[in-house]
């Protein structure tokens, strides 16, 4: 697997590895807690974040909304800025699946053979949150406490694009407090799907209204998963209808740490 | 030669105008529910039980690619091992071509009445239409193709066409159509008012018309595979057998049904083996079966296919549907709101590719699809639907951007993604945007969330609260609190 390239991979305990964080624009700018609650469980593990400023934006919404050759200088920045890394750490699976998967496409489509190498050579380094935890650090137990009834909707790209598998619910079964009740028919779409969700607004609802109705049969007060898109899509929808469940992105249960130690 | 109305060009609605409307019928939302969730439970089932699954979903793959890639030969081979059979082969280049040979057989043999195998390429060409236009009516004879024949309906999914109607729905239409009295709606007795009422046509029919689900380059032999028996009816019986045939459902050798058979009915039905798989090669000598067999190859577009190296995966279809029986879009807005014989993921990249890009109503189709991924999951022949859906959105924008004249510069979609990518591609610019929005949003929130949008974004607020942007973004706390740019 491409796993072993990364230092650490499998590590025992901790170990010095140096980590880009990816932070995406829409973390960055509508869920910057999540930014810090990735960077505060990496750092309680002994890796090291750095967090390049010249990153902006991976070009995920462009290129899946047709505008592809305006993603295509994103796709650039974005190599450049982290080509140097040995290791780039996003707390999404989403954007991460758009570097690794759709870069490749990207390149092609530019036309670009030297791109295309650039492109294969860090996708392989570029890792979703709880993937990177679990697969190359190695780590199912990063010392939360979190006792709140949690349930967990694993997102479409996380599960099928990156394949992160349980990782997510590995971290999240070794979680102190925690009350962790399974969703019903879990794998199915919450119906986000960036530009889908305005595009075609009501078919997404009606994808939402299911999704939300397995959420509340599941009588937890949170709803996780490893990205703040589709939470924000799940999250808005409940809190329409004053539904009283909170949406909490994976990395902010797995920084909380209150009582205990 | 384009295609001439076999899509209706021009003139079917978008996706999102035909959902809006599925979307709120509840009786269509139940019936689809429940199907959908019954065969999908099913067919994990029978794949489960498969030790080398993956195996056979890449010997799909590659069988159907290698056909792809030497189309030309393959059809050549198989006009000529067909013609070795004693049947005759017809070359179509789009509907209305294949329409007209058609109907100039039936004509030719004097019948005003053909029985018919379920078969989505005389959907495609609308044949059935064409036929009654000539004076000759066509008769489906597979039972859910009869039920919406007899409601006067489409077809809402690829292998259970009337899988949007219960049976509830299908006793009214069988007590009104075929004066069926005294109705129950179990199951065993419409299938039996429907036996009764075919049976006669089976037996008089001096044509029948069938689609393939195979052909086989080497031998000539013609593959038909269903459920009922009815199909095998239409087949044997009449003395005239027609079969009209995409060009890609060309397989090369005989030994190749090992990998298709064991794919398809898992897929397709979970079932172990197909119940009824029909074969035959030209015609017989021993006089038993049809004495005249021909074979109508069907291009209508997809030549066109052929010639994009990412769409042309769409090619490699075989017609299973689980890709509809698991698309969390196609269960709720159902079969019809594609507005195309091939509805669900694999429709929504078939159908815009058939028609040609640029037609408001199926370039609105590979929209249709929140990209989950789950179609890929499942198709037995590892067609990479989310990735031919995103490059044909590609292609639908290029074509808006370099065809659509100077008004499609101004389009509101176009202007917001030029400009957030030019944002995007310099970090001041974006840490600009970032601190306005924070500001321009403020007429929106309303006790802490923003519950109305407008224009484009307005569907978001339709049933969603958004979360307004905090006061400090993620890098500005990072820059106070971990220094240095």
């Amino acid at each position: 697997m491409v796993y072993h390239e990364v230092p650490g991979d499998r590590g025992e305990g901790a170990v010095a590895v140096r980590v880009a964080l990816f932070i995406t624009c829409f973390n960055d700018t509508l869920f910057p807690e999540t930014g810090r609650a990735t960077v505060e469980v990496l750092e309680r593990l002994g890796v090291e974040v750095d967090f390049p400023y010249a990153q902006t934006c991976c070009g995920q919404m462009h290129f899946n909304t047709g505008y592809q050759r305006e993603a295509i200088p994103l796709v650039r920045r974005f190599v450049e800025v982290f080509g140097g890394y040995e290791a780039v750490v996003a707390p999404s699976g989403s954007c991460v699946s758009m570097v690794r998967e759709l870069y490749p496409m990207a390149a092609e489509l530019a036309g670009d053979g030297r791109l295309a190498e650039r492109v294969e050579e860090l996708g392989i380094r570029v890792f979703e949150l709880s993937e990177f935890l679990v697969k190359n650090l190695g780590v199912t137990d990063v010392g939360a406490y979190y006792p709140h009834r949690v349930t967990y909707h694993p997102t479409c790209h996380s599960m099928r694009m990156l394949k992160v598998g349980d990782a997510p619910l590995e971290l999240l079964r070794n979680v102190r407090g925690i009350d962790l009740v399974e969703l019903s028919e879990a794998e199915e779409c919450c119906g986000f799907g960036g530009t889908f969700a305005v595009k075609n607004a009501d078919t997404s609802a009606a994808m939402l209204s299911d999704k939300i109705r397995r959420v509340l049969d599941t009588e937890a007060e949170v709803c996780t998963a490893g990205d703040n898109s589709c939470l924000m899509h799940i999250g808005g929808g409940l809190g329409r209808l004053r539904a009283g469940v909170e949406t909490v992105h994976l990395a902010r249960i797995l920084a909380s740490k209150t009582k205990e130690g | 030669m384009k295609p001439s109305d076999a899509f209706s060009r021009g003139q079917t609605p978008t996706f999102e105008e035909s959902a809006k409307e599925s979307l709120s019928d509840s009786q269509l939302r139940r019936n689809l529910g429940k199907a959908t969730q019954t065969i999908r439970r099913k067919r994990a089932v029978a794949v489960e039980e498969m030790p080398d699954w993956e195996g056979l979903r890449e010997a799909g793959r590659a069988l159907k690619e290698r056909v792809v890639r030497h189309l030309g030969e393959y059809l050549l081979q198989l006009e000529e091992s067909v013609t070795r059979a004693g049947g005759e082969v017809h070359w179509a280049r789009d509907a209305e071509e294949a329409n007209r040979i058609i109907a100039g057989i039936v004509k030719d043999k004097g019948a005003r009445e053909v029985v018919k195998v379920k078969s989505i390429a005389t959907d495609e060409t609308k044949l059935n239409e064409h036929l009654q236009r000539e004076g000759i009516r066509a008769f489906e004879t597979d039972l859910a193709e009869l039920i919406i024949q007899l409601a006067g309906e489409t077809s809402s999914h690829i292998l259970v066409p009337a899988i949007h109607k219960n049976r509830a729905e299908i006793r009214e239409l069988f007590m009104e159509k075929l004066g069926a009295q005294n109705l129950s709606d179990r199951p065993s007795d419409l299938t039996e008012a429907a036996r009764l009422y075919l049976r006669e046509k089976f037996l008089a029919a001096k044509v029948g018309i069938s689609g393939a689900n195979f052909a086989v380059a080497e031998t000539g032999t013609v593959c038909v595979v269903e459920s009922e028996g009815n199909g095998r009816m239409c087949t044997t019986l009449p003395p005239v057998l027609v079969t009209l045939m995409g060009i890609e459902k060309v397989i090369p050798a005989w030994r190749d049904f090992e990998v298709f058979m064991q794919l398809l009915p898992r897929s397709s039905t979970a079932e172990r083996m197909n119940p009824y798989t029909s074969f035959w090669t030209g015609v017989s000598e021993a006089g038993d079966g049809p004495q005249e067999f021909h074979l109508v190859l069907l291009d209508n577009g997809r030549t066109d296919v052929l010639a994009d190296e990412i769409g042309r995966q769409a090619l490699n279809c075989i017609r299973c549907s689980a890709c509809l029986n698991v698309c969390p879009v196609y269960e709720r807005t159902g079969g019809h709101a594609y507005n195309s014989v091939y509805p669900g993921p694999i429709g929504a990249i078939l159908t815009p590719q058939l028609v040609g890009i640029g037609d408001p109503g199926p370039d609105s189709l590979p929209y249709a699809s929140s990209l989950c991924g789950a179609c890929y999951q499942v198709c037995p022949v590892k067609i990479n639907i989310p990735e031919v859906l995103v490059h044909l959105r590609g292609r639908v924008v290029r074509h808006r951007q370099y065809m659509g004249g100077p008004r499609s510069k101004l389009d509101p979609e176009n202007v917001a993604m030029q400009t957030v990518a030019r944002v995007f591609s310099d970090p001041e610019l974006y840490e600009r945007a970032q601190r306005w929005a924070r500001v321009g949003q403020w007429p929106f929130v309303r006790g802490g969330s923003i519950g109305r949008l407008p224009g484009r974004l307005a569907g978001w607020t339709a049933v969603r609260d958004l979360k307004p942007i905090p006061q400090q973004t993620f890098r500005e706390w990072w820059k106070r609190n971990r220094g240095s740019a």
